[in-house]
């Protein structure tokens, strides 16, 4: 089973971090999650990505969790020479994780 | 004074290039008290500096114009007081030239326009000892077009207290625009950082427009999403308690549920304990959001500690000139002959430019992996881009890319070149009381 079967994810940017929820369609799964998307195994997914650390933030109340992912934009937002310099179809990266 | 036990903010815009329909559809049949629209992004407002220096009466969104002719009538026939950072680098031009729309069609109107973020002298005269935050570099190191801070809700209050129906803005933290009306109209204390917190909070799932309620979201799969061609943008029902219910109006299209508002929320935030604004240290992690009814999420608690002591800086300046060429293969040998044109350019270019990047887009250009599924397709086109001093050295990249019409693999087709000057960003900390914003007011 891959993320995207069971969760949604939206990616954000600030200079050269990358942010990316985490939200599982059932909230019944926030605890699966919880235990299979740990910060570690996201951050060895996305090795060709994310040059440094991931920390995942945990927020309970909406049942959804958060990775902050450093030196991920190829150098910033806006001096990458990317094509996809904000990294906005990295969400769907994170959602190709095996779990 | 409180005139109703909730107050109405829309916002129509999430950036400066965003939709102008549904801003209109907001002014005209949205009941609303209040009209926002967010329209600077890190760097369009040093994009705008840039053609403020070619013309002293430009430098304010380029869509300005088109869209307060349009909103214009509506905002003054139903009331609605509007707030918009649609100045850029030039909020007094920007107002200056509303009164000149509003006397083209006759209305009376009051515009606050709000100056003082932009720091470049500032900025300039410290840059031999200031540091940015990004590399830890000098200032000086950089060739700066820029410096504007990111101001919050406390002069754009002053602007709402003059009763001005327009306040313009240039640089403001996104969430000020909204926070601003709430402390404004509830009379909310703004040393209350639970309710600072909560007014961001709301601040925040509206200030990209569509994205709450179903752009950036739909995938046509799971998350299905009707009539995205005809997308809504959003509007909170904000109580004086700190809640709100995010909506749309009835009719338009896209979606605001929970997982919208979930994904929104989240949305480039770096710490969800400390969301940093400069009117409060927010704390997104005690948020619940419920969803009520059809297109209506209630969002709830939320909370916030102290003001930070210092504003963020955002710093534009000259990075270098983006050379870019794509050329497309397809049928046999594709990633063969993508391959051999990719050798011939980098061995041509390799001596020449010290950064290059080139990309097999439709295999790893987006992730640099395809995962686990099958790396090669149909067709592929090939990119390459490099960083350049001139604009005339960026042009040989896509003119390289072109030469392979003729001089390299076999069916190379739809060759494009690109040259642009890039603007970069990097930020820094100035102290709260080396800035001195003010409104100035124009009537018409």
């Amino acid at each position: 089973m891959k993320l995207f079967d069971v969760a949604h994810s939206r990616a954000g940017d600030k200079g050269n971090t990358l942010m990316l929820s985490l939200i599982p369609y059932k909230e019944a799964d926030y605890e699966m999650l919880l235990s299979k998307a740990t910060a570690e195994r996201v951050k060895a997914h996305l090795q060709e990505i994310v040059q440094g650390e991931v920390i995942r933030f945990e927020l309970p109340n909406i049942s959804s969790l958060l990775f902050v992912c450093y030196n991920a934009l190829s150098g910033g937002v806006t001096t990458s020479l990317a094509v996809d310099t904000h990294g906005k179809s990295l969400s769907f990266a994170l959602l190709e994780m095996e779990i | 004074m409180k005139r109703k036990d909730f107050l109405r903010i829309g916002c129509g815009a999430g950036f400066s290039g965003d939709r102008i329909e549904p801003a209109v559809i907001l002014a005209e049949i949205g009941e609303l008290d209040y009209l926002v629209l967010e329209c600077l992004a890190e760097r369009t407002i040093a994009l705008a500096q840039k053609r403020k220096l070619l013309d002293a009466t430009k430098g304010y969104d380029p869509l300005l114009e088109k869209r307060i002719t349009t909103l214009l009538p509506h905002l003054v026939k139903n009331n609605t007081r509007f707030i918009t950072n649609m100045g850029a680098a030039n909020p007094i031009a920007a107002a200056q030239k509303i009164i000149e729309i509003a006397k083209e069609q006759n209305i009376k109107i009051k515009v606050a326009a709000v100056t003082g973020d932009d720091v470049l002298a500032t900025i300039q005269q410290q840059a031999a000892s200031t540091k940015e935050t990004e590399n830890g570099k000098l200032l000086s190191e950089y060739n700066i077009v820029s410096a504007n801070a990111y101001i919050g809700a406390d002069t754009i209050i002053e602007a709402l207290q003059t009763n001005a129906q327009i306040i313009i803005t240039g640089r403001v933290a996104d969430p000020s625009l909204f926070l601003s009306a709430m402390i404004y109209e509830f009379e909310w204390n703004t040393n209350d950082f639970d309710l600072m917190g909560k007014g961001t909070v709301i601040g925040h799932l509206l200030e990209c427009a569509g994205q709450v309620t179903g752009g950036y979201f739909a995938d046509g799969v799971h998350k299905k999403v009707d009539d995205l061609d005809k997308l809504g943008h959003p509007f909170a029902d904000v109580f004086a308690d700190g809640s709100a219910i995010i909506s749309k109006v009835e009719g338009t299209g896209g979606v605001v549920n929970l997982q919208t508002t979930k994904e929104q929320l989240l949305y480039e935030v770096m710490n969800p304990h400390e969301y940093f604004t400069p009117d409060v240290i927010a704390d997104f992690t005690t948020v619940h959001l419920k969803e009520i009814e059809k297109n209506k999420v209630q969002v709830s608690g939320g909370s916030g500690k102290q003001k930070p002591h210092t504003y963020k800086v955002s710093i534009g300046y000259k990075a270098f000139y983006l050379g870019e060429g794509e050329i497309s293969y397809a049928g046999f040998a594709t990633y063969e002959r993508a391959q051999l044109a990719a050798d011939i350019l980098q061995k041509r270019l390799q001596d020449k430019f010290k950064d290059i990047r080139i990309d097999f887009i439709g295999m790893q250009s987006l992730h640099k992996t395809t995962f686990d599924h099958n790396p090669v397709p149909y067709e592929i086109r090939l990119r390459i881009a490099a960083k350049a001093s001139t604009a005339e050295e960026a042009a040989m990249i896509g003119e390289e890319v072109e030469a392979l019409y003729t001089n390299g693999p076999a069916g190379g087709g739809g060759a494009r070149k690109y040259v642009n000057e890039v603007i970069g960003i990097v930020s820094t900390l100035i102290d709260r009381n080396s800035i001195f914003p003010q409104v100035n007011i124009f009537e018409s």
